[in-house]
């Protein structure tokens, strides 16, 4: 874990979606933040166990695009944050 | 509008699907050019419908519902799709809903099928982009995904028509049989307490919307768990239904259950395990899409990609449609003059020729930029590159409040805001829609470009034909860049303080799929063109010729005795009286917009304008360039436009009754500050009215721009007096 983000302490085997590098796998582990935007992830099948790839991120536009269920969607960064994955 | 879409006994059929499906290539390709386009009762959402012909039922009435990926909702526009599908009230209830599924992405594709089963709706399932399958890796059993999901499955690809007899005849089938197509629930609740949560929301859903179908009520009781909560927009809820709703919540929550998580993984998990039945995967290659991708959206020559393509689409709007807006306005001062030549000179005359023919010539002057950009935007999204726009673009529009895909109308808005105002479409949410909207006419449009040049050209002269590299030259170029930038920047604060105080509304998540990149269908992208230059010309356009009618009046009534035949009528306002120059002005002074112009004087002079000006800013209300040949008129020299020399001359002449100079550098600088935030357009508001059904917004676009307009300009020139300026 990086330093500034230990405010919030993980589970060694977590991390946040952010932190996968490009092309990285996770399984998914748990949605935090608010019920409109879990709800809205878990019916686009991004449900606790299932894979997630990041493909790639846009530093200016400031989100990720992730991979899940052959589907590609987009996630804001600061969304991203609130999604935990394991490696 | 067709005999079979007023019938009571007319079949109706839904079209549903997630959004980038190919709905509505499907609805365009079964119906032709047979389409009408609506709007949902109470929200701006368009909404199409058409006649359908189906062997053994006549016509049948084919609707789109707004592309989603579920039917629980949280926003008012996401509630239409479960209206439109549940037949809720006010919509009436489909009597077979046709579900389009990506075949490339058919689980996720499929949960929204699920859930229109669940409501014990008839089903017949489109498998479209079945030609893409191979593609991917993936085979799809057309026939075993119809034996589990108990309903009509019929690969298709709708672009190039392959497929549409045979899921014509299955629509036909389960409309003449609907147990084809309404099998059971697919999935049971393993969880007793689920259950029971469901039996009591149940008991609260109004009679009128279950219609005392027991797997209905089942649906919908889902419906209102994985939906309803203290932060949705949903309207006409029971109160009673919320009560439960959180009730149920809040004891969910208390014994660690996750009452959403199980509701969607029962219908993922019920998916999953039936997936290998009919679905093969095998690893796929990089598509086309990701090598396409790795370029555009690559963080240093992606970003060159995206300003190259907007310059061109900007480019193409600002001076592309030029010849074709000049030609329109020649035709119409000639149809004017024309018809005004031909007629007994007069009242009529001048009615005909000022004013209604004027008045359809500056709706019709619209439509080149219309199209055009209706034309870019259709190619943008039907190749699935306006999701990339909004990916390259979202951190700093998010960070104005404004979505990622208000980048192109409010780019637009630097042409003219009226097709910009169209294009707000482009956005989902009404919140989007309107932000955008609100923003997009204190862009510098090219309306204001005239006004800028008359004034500029007053605040440093410099003799034409002016040398090209003198100083005179650069500065003007320096003072127009810098209105430019001006506006920007304005509009962009004002997006910032309006998201978040008038448009406050809940965040929304930021989930944008991003499609694979598509050979765009160029009948739907002709056809949406068509669309919106139609409804622009109907709805819109009998406002603003009823404003052009009605600004004549305001400028030529009073009528004074003497009258002439007109010799040139460019526009309404344009060559305001038809008489000869100090009588036109005379009259233009005497009428009751230039006695407006003198009664709002106090409210001007505050900003430096005199009476005089005040006409002009009335006039100009018809279109901003407007202001240009008005003060012209109000000065006897009918006819000059802004490279005119003797109307700038008579600027720099132009005194104050005490003999001051009146265009003064600070009273020039003024006034283009006013023109820059004031909403001087009367297509614009009317454009604004047609989108949002309604005068509320028009009106507090007006307002805030003229206040705005009005606090800035006086703060320009009465802090630079203070500053010693003159």
């Amino acid at each position: 874990m990086r330093e500034r983000r230990t405010a919030c302490p993980l589970h060694t085997l977590m991390v946040r979606l952010i932190d996968l590098s490009d092309g990285q796998e996770g399984r998914l582990v748990r949605l935090e933040g608010e019920r409109a935007f879990r709800r809205r992830l878990m019916e686009l099948g991004l449900l606790p166990g299932t894979t997630v790839r990041v493909v790639r991120r846009a530093e200016i536009g400031g989100v990720l695009e992730l991979e899940v269920r052959r589907a590609r969607l987009t996630v804001r960064t600061s969304e991203a944050c609130l999604v935990l994955v394991a490696p | 509008m067709t005999s079979a879409l007023t019938k009571a006994t007319t079949k109706r059929v839904a079209i549903a699907g997630n959004p980038n499906t190919g709905k509505t290539t499907l609805f365009n390709q079964l119906t032709g050019a047979r389409g009408k386009v609506g709007n949902y009762p109470g929200v701006t959402v368009e909404r199409h419908f058409a006649a359908l012909e189906l062997e053994g039922h006549g016509e049948v009435m084919l609707m789109d519902v707004p592309g989603t990926y579920s039917l629980s909702a949280c926003s008012s526009e996401e509630q239409l799709a479960i209206q439109a599908v549940a037949g809720l009230h006010p919509l009436e209830r489909p009597d077979l809903v046709v579900c389009v599924v990506d075949s490339t992405q058919c689980i996720r594709n499929l949960y929204l099928v699920l859930q229109v089963i669940e409501l014990g709706l008839p089903v017949v399932v489109a498998l479209n982009m079945s030609d893409r399958l191979a593609g991917t890796g993936q085979t799809l059993d057309a026939e075993a995904l119809a034996r589990e999901l108990g309903a009509p499955c019929v690969p298709i690809v709708a672009s190039k028509e392959h497929g549409l007899t045979e899921l014509k005849k299955e629509m036909a089938r389960v409309l003449a049989d609907p147990r084809r197509g309404r099998p059971d629930w697919r999935w049971a609740p393993e969880d007793p307490l689920l259950a029971a949560d469901m039996r009591a929301v149940a008991k609260e859903l109004p009679a009128e919307w279950t219609g005392g179908d027991e797997r209905r009520e089942r649906a919908l009781a889902l419906w209102a768990l994985l939906s309803v909560d203290e932060t949705d927009e949903l309207a006409k809820l029971p109160g009673g239904l919320r009560a439960v709703v959180a009730r149920k919540r809040k004891l969910a929550e208390a014994s660690k259950r996750n009452l959403d998580e199980e509701i969607i993984r029962a219908r993922y998990d019920w998916l999953d395990a039936r997936a290998k039945l009919f679905l093969k995967e095998s690893a796929a290659s990089a598509s086309l899409t990701d090598r396409i991708d790795r370029v555009l959206l690559h963080p240093a020559l992606g970003f060159a990609i995206f300003l190259a393509l907007m310059t061109v689409v900007f480019q193409a709007l600002f001076a592309g449609a030029d010849p074709v807006i000049g030609w329109i306005e020649s035709f119409f001062a000639w149809l004017g003059s024309t018809v005004a030549s031909a007629l007994p000179a007069g009242l009529f005359a001048d009615l005909v020729a000022k004013g209604l023919i004027a008045g359809v010539g500056s709706v019709l002057v619209f439509l080149p930029q219309i199209l055009l950009l209706f034309l870019f935007i259709g190619i943008l999204e039907d190749t699935g590159y306006m999701a990339r726009v909004a990916f390259l673009m979202d951190r700093v529009m998010k960070a104005l409040g404004l979505h990622g895909r208000a980048f192109v109308p409010m780019l637009s808005g630097y042409a003219c805001a009226v097709p910009a105002i169209l294009a707000t479409r482009t956005m989902e949410r009404q919140r989007d829609r309107l932000l955008t909207m609100l923003v997009v006419p204190l862009m510098t449009c090219s309306a204001r470009l005239p006004v800028y040049g008359l004034l500029i050209a007053a605040i440093v002269p410099c003799r034409d034909p002016c040398p090209s590299e003198g100083t005179g030259r650069s500065t003007q170029g320096l003072l127009l860049a810098g209105m430019y930038l001006f506006s920007t920047v304005i509009a962009l604060l004002a997006a910032a303080v309006l998201g978040r105080t008038v448009l406050k509304g809940p965040r929304v998540p930021f989930l944008l799929e991003m499609p694979p990149y598509r050979v765009p269908h160029w009948a739907s992208v002709v056809r949406m063109m068509w669309e919106k230059s139609n409804v622009f010309v109907k709805e819109a356009g009998t406002v603003i010729l009823t404003c052009t009618v009605a600004m004549w009046v305001l400028l030529s009534f009073p009528r004074q005795a003497v009258h002439t035949t007109p010799t040139e009528i460019p526009s309404a306002i344009r060559s305001v009286a038809a008489v000869s120059q100090s009588e036109a002005s005379a009259a233009l002074q005497q009428s009751y917009g230039g006695r407006l112009g003198h009664a709002i004087e106090p409210a001007l002079a505050p900003l430096g304008f005199d009476w005089k000006i005040g006409i002009g800013l009335i006039g100009a209300f018809a279109a901003r360039e407007v202001f240009v040949s008005t003060m012209a008129v109000v000065y006897g020299l009918e006819g000059a436009d802004e490279s005119s020399l003797a109307l700038r001359e008579r600027l720099r002449t132009e005194t104050r009754p005490d003999g001051s100079k009146l265009y003064t550098p600070l009273v020039c600088l003024s006034l283009m500050i006013f023109f820059a935030l004031s909403c001087q357009c009367m297509s614009t508001l009317a454009v604004v009215k047609r989108e949002t059904r309604s005068w509320r917004w028009p009106s507090f676009l007006f307002a805030y721009m003229t206040v705005l307009a009005w606090v800035a300009s006086f703060a320009v020139y009465q802090g630079g007096r203070l500053l010693g300026f003159e």
